[in-house]
C-alpha cells in the first residue's frame, strides 16, 4: 500500500485517535492534572475559598512539608504502614504462592475453593469490616474460643496489636485477588521443569523452592508491589475497624491523616504533601523491592 | 495430597466463616457472641434486624443511589472503555504506544492519594458534591477493563477486519457489527471487574455525599456504624444486616460467573 505523508504523520487508521480521545481526557483529567495539581498546593498556602472568591495563595516553599514532618501524628502513621507492610506482604506472598500451588494440582473441590478464596475480595470492607468487630470484639467469638489466652485489652483497642490485627485483615481480604494471579503464572511453569526435578530425585518441597518459586518470580514482583500500592492506600480499615486509627493513632494511616488534615481540619496544602511524600515512600520501597524480588539474572 | 486438601480446606474455612458468621449474626434478635452463638437453632432466626436497619438508613434507597453510582460507571466503561481497547487493539495510529503505557502506568497510580486534589477539584471548584456526576467522574472508565478489552480485540484475526475494510465498513462499523459480538464474554469480564469497584467504594462517595438520600449503602452503613455503635448497647444485629445486604449482591454475581473471573483472563496480564 503507499503510504503518503499524512499516513506517516497520523497513521493508518487516524480514526484511531478518536476512539481513544474520552479515555486520554478522562485520564487527564483525574490522574494527571490532580497529580500535578496536588504537588502546586503542597508547594502554596492553599485554602477552600468560595467558588469564583480571587484570593491569594503564595508559594511557600517546604513550609508545608515542614509542617508535616514536624507533626508526630504523621511520623507514627507512616511508621504504621512501615509495620503494616511488614506484616502484610511477606504474609500476602507466602499464603497466596502455597494456596495457588495447592490448588493448581488436581485436586477435589477446586472450584469450590477458589471461589471461596476470592469470595473476601470481592465483597465491600465496610461489609465485612462489621463481622470483624463482632468477631474480634472484647467479649466476641474470637476471644471466647481463646478464652484465658485473649489479650487484654482485646486486639483492636490494644496498641501493640491493632495495626497487625489490621494488617492480617486487609492480607485475609485481599488474598483471593493475589491467588489468582499467582495461579494465571504457574500456568506458565513448564511441566518439563518438574519431570526433570523429580528425575533428580527431588522431593516435593525441593521441586517447589528450585522450580515453582523462580518460575513466578515475575508474579512476586507484582504481587509485591501491587501489595505496597494497597497498603499505602489503607484508609478504610483503620477507620472503621479500630474507630479512626485508635487507640490513641496507633492504627492511624497517612491517608487517615491526609483526610483529616485536609478535609476535616481544611488544610489540603498540608494533605497533599502528605499524599506526595507517600507517593515519594511507595516509588522507593517499589525500587528496592523490585531490587530483591525481581533479581531475574540470579 | 492429603496435606494439600487439609490447607485448602482450613483455608477456604478461614475465608468463609465470617460469611456465615455474618449472616447467622444477622438473624438473631441479639447476636450472641459466645461458641454457641455460632450454631443457634433455627427457631431463634428472625428477619428483625433488617427491619431495624431499614429504618434507620433507608435500605432501598440507599441500594438504588449504589446502584445508580455503578451503572453509570459500567455504562462509561462499556462505551468509552470499548472504543479505547479496540483502537489499542486494532488501528495504527499516531500515539497510539503513549496511551497504552499509560493505561498501564495507571493502574498502579493510589487513587486515595488524588482524593485530596480531586476533592477540591470536583466538590470545591466545579461544585459538583452531592451529585451522581461527581460520584462517577474519578471511576468512569475503568482502565483494567480497557486492557480486558483490548487483549480479546487482539485475539480476533486479522482477515476478518481487512475483508470488512475492503468492503467499505467504516471502522465505528466494523467495531459495532464485526468485533463487539465476537468479544461478548470479555465484555461480561469488564462489566464484572468494573461492578466491584464502585459497588464497594467507601473513601470518594462518603467525602463528596452529605445529604443521606443520596449516599450509597457502603457510606450510609458505615456512618450508622461510626454513629450508632457508641452508644447502642448492641448494633451488631443491624449491622450485621446491612453488611448482608451489601455483600449479597456482589458475591452472587461472582458465584454465578465465576467460570469469567478464572486465572486465563488475567494471564495476560502477568506476562506483559
Amino acid at each position: 500500500m503507499k503510504r503518503g505523508p499524512l499516513t506517516r504523520v497520523l497513521g493508518e487508521h487516524p480514526v484511531g485517535t478518536a476512539f481513544v480521545t474520552p479515555y486520554v481526557v478522562f485520564i487527564a483529567a483525574v490522574f494527571a492534572y490532580p497529580l500535578v495539581f496536588a504537588v502546586y498546593m503542597s508547594f502554596h498556602d492553599y485554602f477552600f475559598a468560595a467558588p469564583g472568591a480571587i484570593v491569594d495563595r503564595p508559594f511557600v516553599g517546604f513550609a508545608n512539608y515542614a509542617t508535616v514532618l514536624s507533626d508526630p501524628a504523621v511520623r507514627r502513621a507512616f511508621g504504621n504502614v512501615l509495620i503494616f507492610l511488614v506484616i502484610n506482604v511477606p504474609l500476602t506472598v507466602v499464603l497466596s504462592l502455597g494456596l495457588s500451588t495447592a490448588l493448581n494440582s488436581a485436586i477435589r473441590w477446586r472450584t469450590f475453593f477458589r471461589v471461596s478464596y476470592y469470595v473476601p475480595y470481592v465483597t465491600a470492607s465496610v461489609a465485612v469490616v462489621g463481622v470483624w468487630l463482632f468477631l474480634f470484639n472484647s467479649n466476641g467469638l474470637v476471644n471466647s474460643v481463646l478464652g484465658p489466652l485473649a489479650p487484654d485489652p482485646s486486639w483492636l483497642v490494644n496498641s501493640h496489636l491493632a495495626m497487625p490485627t489490621v494488617a492480617i485483615f486487609v492480607t485475609w481480604k485481599q488474598l483471593g485477588f493475589f491467588i489468582l494471579l499467582y495461579l494465571a503464572a504457574l500456568q506458565n511453569v513448564s511441566a518439563d521443569l518438574y519431570e526433570a526435578a523429580s528425575m533428580d530425585g527431588a522431593s516435593r518441597w525441593k521441586s517447589f523452592l528450585n522450580v515453582t518459586v523462580p518460575g513466578v518470580r515475575p508474579a512476586t514482583t507484582l504481587v509485591v508491589l501491587l501489595a505496597t500500592v494497597t497498603g499505602a492506600n489503607l484508609f478504610t480499615e483503620p477507620y472503621l475497624l479500630t474507630g479512626g486509627g485508635g487507640p490513641d493513632g496507633a492504627s492511624a494511616s497517612p491517608v487517615l491523616i491526609m483526610y483529616q488534615r485536609g478535609i476535616e481540619q481544611g488544610n489540603p496544602d498540608v494533605a497533599s504533601a502528605i499524599g506526595v511524600l507517600l507517593v515519594i515512600g511507595v516509588l522507593i520501597l517499589a525500587l528496592v523491592e523490585r531490587r530483591f524480588v525481581g533479581r531475574e539474572d540470579r | 495430597m492429603k496435606l494439600r486438601f487439609v490447607s485448602l480446606l482450613v483455608g477456604a474455612f478461614v475465608f468463609l466463616f465470617p460469611f456465615y458468621y455474618m449472616l447467622i449474626g444477622s438473624l438473631q434478635t441479639e447476636p450472641d457472641p459466645s461458641i454457641g452463638g455460632a450454631f443457634p437453632s433455627p427457631g431463634n432466626l428472625t428477619l428483625h434486624n433488617y427491619g431495624e436497619i431499614n429504618k434507620a438508613i433507608h435500605l432501598v434507597r440507599s441500594l438504588i443511589n449504589s446502584g445508580i453510582f455503578t451503572g453509570g460507571v459500567i455504562l462509561g466503561t462499556l462505551v468509552f472503555g470499548v472504543l479505547a481497547g479496540y483502537a489499542l487493539a486494532r488501528l495504527q495510529f499516531r500515539g497510539r504506544g503513549l496511551v497504552f503505557n499509560l493505561m498501564l502506568l495507571i493502574q498502579v497510580v493510589p487513587f486515595q492519594l488524588l482524593t485530596i486534589p480531586l476533592y477540591v477539584l470536583i466538590v470545591r471548584s466545579y461544585g459538583l458534591a452531592d451529585s451522581y456526576l461527581g460520584m462517577i467522574l474519578p471511576f468512569a472508565i475503568n482502565s483494567t477493563a480497557v486492557f480486558v478489552f483490548r487483549q480479546y480485540f487482539m485475539q480476533l484475526p486479522a482477515e476478518l477486519f481487512d475483508a470488512a475494510r475492503i468492503d467499505g465498513a467504516s471502522e465505528l462499523n466494523i467495531l459495532w457489527r464485526v468485533a463487539v459480538p465476537l468479544v461478548r464474554p470479555a465484555l461480561l469480564t469488564g462489566v464484572l471487574l468494573t461492578f466491584i469497584g464502585p459497588w464497594n467504594e467507601f473513601l470518594w462517595p462518603f467525602l463528596i455525599t452529605k445529604q443521606q438520600d443520596l449516599q450509597p449503602l457502603a457510606v450510609s452503613l458505615s456512618n450508622y456504624l461510626t454513629t450508632v455503635s457508641a452508644r447502642a448497647a448492641n448494633p451488631f444485629g443491624a449491622v450485621l444486616a446491612g453488611a448482608c445486604v451489601l455483600a449479597a449482591p456482589a458475591v452472587t454475581l461472582f458465584i454465578i460467573f465465576q467460570r469469567r473471573f478464572i486465572s486465563t483472563n488475567l494471564s495476560s496480564g502477568v506476562k506483559g
